[in-house]
């Protein structure tokens, strides 16, 4: 091995050769975003608390809503009132849920600085974060799913129906933590991410989350119809009709791009601002 | 292609109006253990995030394992390693998993990656922790362990932001012997911070004396010390210091005293031929003489000699 002599007159080896096989180099957007999201699915599991409440609470807000209008519902408006509230369930249960808060624990510990020091693709940090989130709320579906089934729910259009109901709104709670990425981003700061639930509170209630559109007055109407969580249920709703209502699904997909743009181009901008190095 | 592991010239970095670094220049040969000297708010951990490509310099230039971090961060992050002041990993996952993440991330394939975590497990030294949650390692284990992933990938360059700060003397210890080893071994070059005088005094081939962002002095550790000329004279004492001081101060050949309550710190060119003149007037002067000691100057010395103030220690 050939010395190198330092200014200080310190002979040292030369920088060890390094072995081919350890040779570090980018791996691109795809492999990235994979590793990403494979760690944020292993911490699903390892924080309970953070998934529990998120499971139960739509269940328990399904039963709820089922216990006190089924009743006058079906003798007045004559609706499946139970297939009425499954889709209020399903949207309940995967709006807002995301690994934002984890987010902000990577920001405040330093991991994501040293995320940043890697040769990650920075798309691939927020990109990977939310496919995990799509396994994330896929999951969440899970509970009021099977309330629905025990409340005599089926799904006319079999298999593919329950796909496309699942996936629909799985891509929908998706898209929609754009806003919470956005805030972490920005603030790292964890009351701020866990205040972006009250974005929750319009886009759940303001739309038809007890009765059809037609039965809405007034302003609850005019809401009900810019708020695309309405398009969301009525596609929902259309697929446990029997149908296969394009103009319904072609709304949810509409809302969903649309909110969805919104919401990533936001969280982009943030992370392009957490990661200028300005 | 520049020949230096880490050249910066006149680097500077502002917050809004506020200088975190100005007109820094330093040249670190590959193989060195370069050493950042300064007390907390100096500048150095912005200098080392400079370096490490986190933040972009707001003035001059700076080269890291040959390539320049502002217009080709990319290869640097290849080419380095860093623990920062935070222990930056993830409480959720265990060792092994974070190993393996970092691995992934840098494009080295599974059988390499398990084969170089093996290696890593010596340093780390946690045992079967290794395939425990993080969230239950202590601060030595976490510290080692955020060390040991910056160093999966055997970076050229390896920068260590306070790397001992908030440990025990045993586990600083083993951090010093590490450091040496991976020096001595790999011929890794690595620059180190610290707010630790005898820290840097042993690790360090060279050093920078960083104040208000500013290098205020470099050299060998040796060297530094031999720049305060003077030998040092503490004498602790009991009874009326400030009525004893016009006395003391007209000790033939005491160059400067400063009191510190009931210690008295006296500078003279040759310290040996005035420590007894001294304790006889201290006790001359009406002072009970408790201990005193002649000592060579010390890094903080240095720093107090270039700057005016002594280094204050802040542990974080």
């Amino acid at each position: 091995m050939t010395s190198l002599a330092s200014p200080t007159g310190i002979t040292r080896p030369e920088p060890f050769p390094v072995d081919p096989q350890l040779r570090p180099r980018a791996m691109g957007f795809l492999r990235d975003a994979i590793s990403i999201a494979g760690r944020s699915i292993r911490q699903l599991p390892r924080e309970p608390e953070a998934v529990f409440p998120a499971l139960l609470i739509p269940v328990f807000f399904m039963a709820v809503n089922i216990g006190s209008l089924q009743k006058l519902t079906e003798s007045s408006l004559d609706i499946d009132y139970a297939a009425f509230q499954l889709p209020v369930g399903v949207v309940f249960a995967v709006t807002g849920i995301s690994r934002g808060a984890s987010l902000v624990a990577d920001l405040n510990s330093g991991y994501f600085d040293r995320l940043l020091m890697t040769p990650v693709s920075r798309l691939a940090l927020l990109i990977g974060t939310m496919a995990a989130d799509f396994v994330l709320v896929a999951l969440m579906t899970v509970p009021v799913l099977c309330l629905g089934f025990a409340l005599g729910v089926t799904f006319p259009n079999g298999v593919l129906g329950f796909l496309a109901f699942v996936g629909i709104s799985a891509v929908w709670g998706m898209v929609f933590p754009g806003f919470t990425y956005a805030i972490a981003f920005k603030t790292a700061s964890p009351p701020a991410v866990a205040s972006a639930t009250i974005l929750f509170f319009p886009f759940a209630f303001l739309t038809t989350t007890f009765l059809p559109k037609e039965q809405l007055t007034g302003w609850l109407s005019t809401f009900a119809t810019i708020n695309p969580v309405t398009y969301i249920l009525e596609a929902l709703r259309s697929l446990l009709s029997g149908d296969w209502d394009a103009s319904a699904i072609g709304g949810a997909l509409i809302a969903i791009v649309s909110v969805g743009i919104l919401s990533i181009s936001l969280a982009l901008m943030a992370l392009l601002g957490r990661v200028s190095r300005d | 292609m520049s020949t230096s592991a880490i050249l910066a010239t006149d680097l500077g970095r502002t917050f809004g109006k506020a200088h975190a670094v100005r007109d820094l220049s330093i040249d670190v040969p590959p193989g060195e253990v370069y050493g950042l000297l300064g007390p907390n708010g100096a500048g150095k951990s912005t200098t080392v995030r400079i370096f490490c490509s986190l933040l972009m310099p707001t003035a001059g230039r700076a080269l890291v394992a040959g390539y320049d971090v502002a217009k080709r961060p990319q290869e640097v992050r290849l080419r380095i390693g860093a623990a920062l002041q935070a222990t930056a990993i993830d409480n959720l996952q265990t060792g092994r998993e974070l190993l393996k993440l970092q691995a992934r991330l840098y494009g080295i394939a599974p059988g390499p990656a398990l084969k170089r975590i093996r290696e890593l497990e010596d340093l780390v030294d946690i045992g079967e922790a290794m395939d425990k949650r993080i969230s239950t390692y202590s601060g030595g284990m976490r510290r080692r362990l955020d060390i040991a992933t910056a160093l999966l990938h055997r970076p050229q360059v390896l920068f260590l932001d306070e790397p001992t700060t908030g440990l025990d003397p045993l586990s600083r210890q083993q951090m010093w012997d590490e450091v040496r080893r991976l020096n001595r071994e790999l011929g890794m070059t690595i620059l180190l911070t610290t707010q630790y005088l005898e820290e840097a005094d042993n690790l360090a081939d060279r050093l920078g004396i960083i104040a208000d962002g500013r290098l205020v002095a470099e050299g060998k550790p040796d060297d530094l010390k031999r720049t305060v000329r003077d030998d040092v004279i503490v004498a602790t004492v009991h009874g009326d210091v400030p009525g004893a001081e016009p006395r003391l101060r007209g000790v033939r050949h005491v160059d400067s005293m400063k009191v510190e309550g009931e210690t008295i710190v006296a500078r003279a060119r040759d310290g040996a031929s005035v420590i007894g003149p001294f304790a006889i007037a201290v006790q001359e002067s009406g002072l009970e003489l408790k201990s005193v000691a002649l000592r060579t100057p010390t890094l903080d010395d240095v720093f107090l000699q270039i700057t005016g103030a002594r280094m204050e220690v802040q542990e974080s």
